[in-house]
């Protein structure tokens, strides 16, 4: 009979201290925020989605060489001497063209490995974080701000050249047989 | 208002149909904003914010739950018994939508002035559990069988604590219709039956703690009749996915939904008009005050909607505070508890009734 009171009173009891918590929950301000309206501050260092400043990329393709999964594609063509491509914020000339720089964001690990070797720091982690596509192919970005004509009249600029090159020192070794092999060596080095 | 009706339109069918209308809409705007509010309450008390994009703090949600609702294909299981699985769900409306019949909602808004009020509340709302077995039985679905079978078993169980207060309550006032009861109760909160009743004397000082066991026991024993939270194995969630409405969609879900939110009022409304005064304000009336007698039965509306949904809201508070009852907890807190209890409380009511 005791035991049977005392359960009515714990019953009783307990659901009320349980009100009470709850009661006061009912006056808590939330803790969640509106996601797409509000957004968290991001920390400093995040490591979101990748970003190429091609203004300052010179295609040295170290930060193809350096990514874990290979998702970074480049490919560039020579300039021929006399094309003026500028210079990088941090003064390096440029010297190749860049006609392609693709990065498969979909095959990206955010390792920011890539990030490091960059000379001239054009490729980046931003803080965006909301990139979902419905179709895989939307996430291989391109980076390359040549358009393909110009980037195929840039590669025959150069075949031109190499073309003109070879023509020349077909030239000097019909000319001079035995200095052949020391000629092309200069060449690949000036720039 | 009935009877307002019918000598304006002289056409008793078309009275009864535009009386009828009246709780109806109740029922639907407080689906409407039972269900809101639901959503509301128990964010707030998980520190969330509930819905916040569909109108101001997201009021028109249920609005835009209830379009997407009309709109959703019928389907009906291959297997399921068709004629039964389409009348369940109007048969557990109409049982909840019935009982609005002798609701008193002010002085001069009730449906019918029935006698014997509180005994058909009782009966008719039994016509839910035929319901609710149809509904599991005819969906050829073991989550809704089961679920009907339990929910036949608690609401059979818990009618009998139910009873048992509300004869005690009827022994008390000596009359079982609600209005008399509510009337019983007017001019100040001192004299609801909650505080012993109007009479004033030993008698009703004497009853008071008893009359609070009887609140909260018809409260409690309500609460598992309308398959609230702690008391919802039928529905289960996260045992039989919905329960005996696991099969149905679109609006017939619907119904069973109105059907829920329709009955939290109608047993907050029976526990008021009980133990709270029904639609007796507890400090007297503003009309009366300053003369316009027209405006009592705006105020008594307001009072009874004010107090019904506190009770809703006391439901809602306790489903977002208490994890559900094992089914032998259940049946142990209804047969070993809540009845004999009842059982004393309405023995010592009537002993004291006859002093």
């Amino acid at each position: 009979m005791k035991q049977y009171l005392r359960n009515t009173w714990d019953g009783i009891f307990t659901v009320l201290v349980g009100m009470k918590i709850t009661f006061k929950h009912l006056f808590t301000p939330a803790v969640t925020i509106q996601y797409p309206d509000v957004k968290v501050t991001l920390p400093e260092r995040v490591r979101n989605r990748l970003y190429v400043n091609m203004d300052d990329c010179i295609g040295c393709d170290q930060c193809s060489r350096a990514c874990p999964v290979s998702c970074i594609e480049i490919e560039t063509v020579k300039s021929v001497p006399g094309e003026d491509l500028g210079t990088t914020s941090n003064g390096k000339k440029k010297a190749l063209w860049v006609t392609k720089f693709n990065i498969d964001i979909a095959k990206c690990c955010y390792c920011q490995l890539c990030v490091f070797p960059c000379p001239t720091e054009c490729i980046y982690m931003t803080d965006v974080y909301e990139f979902a596509e419905f179709e895989r192919s939307n996430l291989l970005y391109k980076f390359a701000t040549l358009t393909d004509e110009e980037a195929a009249e840039k590669k025959v600029n150069f075949e031109k050249m190499q073309a003109e090159k070879e023509a020349l020192k077909a030239a000097a070794a019909a000319k001079a047989k035995p200095e052949a092999p020391a000629a092309p060596q200069p060449e690949n080095k000036t720039e | 208002m009935y009877q307002f009706l019918y000598n304006l339109i002289g056409n008793e069918i078309v009275a009864g149909l535009i009386v009828a209308v009246v709780p109806l809409t109740i029922i639907l705007l407080f689906a409407l904003f039972g269900i809101w509010l639901e959503r509301k309450v128990s964010a707030h008390m998980q520190d969330r914010l509930g819905p916040m994009r569909t109108g101001w703090h997201g009021w028109l949600q249920t609005v835009a739950d209830l379009m997407k609702m009309l709109q959703k294909e019928d389907i009906i299981a291959n297997d399921a018994d068709k004629t039964l699985y389409n009348i369940a769900p109007i048969l557990v409306f109409t049982g909840s939508f019935a009982v609005y019949a002798v609701i008193p909602f002010s002085s001069k808004l009730l449906g019918s002035e029935v006698e014997i009020g509180l005994f058909y509340v009782l009966a008719i709302s039994s016509l839910v559990v035929a319901g609710i077995l149809m509904a599991g039985w005819s969906a050829n679905n073991k989550y809704s069988l089961l679920g009907a079978m339990r929910a036949a078993a608690q609401i059979v169980s818990y009618e009998i604590p139910t009873a048992l207060i509300v004869l005690s309550m009827i022994m008390l006032t000596g009359t079982l219709s609600l209005d008399k009861i509510s009337q019983m109760q007017t001019s100040s909160f001192w004299n609801w039956n909650i505080f012993g009743g109007a009479v004033f004397g030993l008698s009703k000082f004497l009853l008071i703690p008893f009359m609070f066991v009887g609140a909260l026991i018809l409260f409690i024993s309500t609460l598992a009749e309308v398959n609230r939270v702690p008391f919802d194995i039928p529905e289960a969630e996260s045992e039989l996915v919905a329960g005996y409405f696991t099969e149905y969609c679109g609006m017939k879900w619907g119904m069973f939904m109105l059907a829920e939110y329709g009955n939290m009022f109608a047993v907050s409304a029976i526990i008021s008009i009980l133990f709270f005064g029904g639609y007796q304000s507890p400090l007297g009336y503003f009309g009366n005050t300053i003369g316009a007698e027209w405006l009592v039965p705006f105020e008594q509306g307001f009072w009874f909607i004010v107090k019904g949904l506190f009770f809703v809201f006391v439901q809602m508070w306790l489903r977002w505070t208490l994890p559900r009852l094992r089914v032998d907890q259940l049946m142990t807190v209804c047969w070993k508890y809540l009845i004999p209890y009842a059982f004393i409380n309405l023995i010592i009511i009537g002993i004291i009734s006859i002093l």
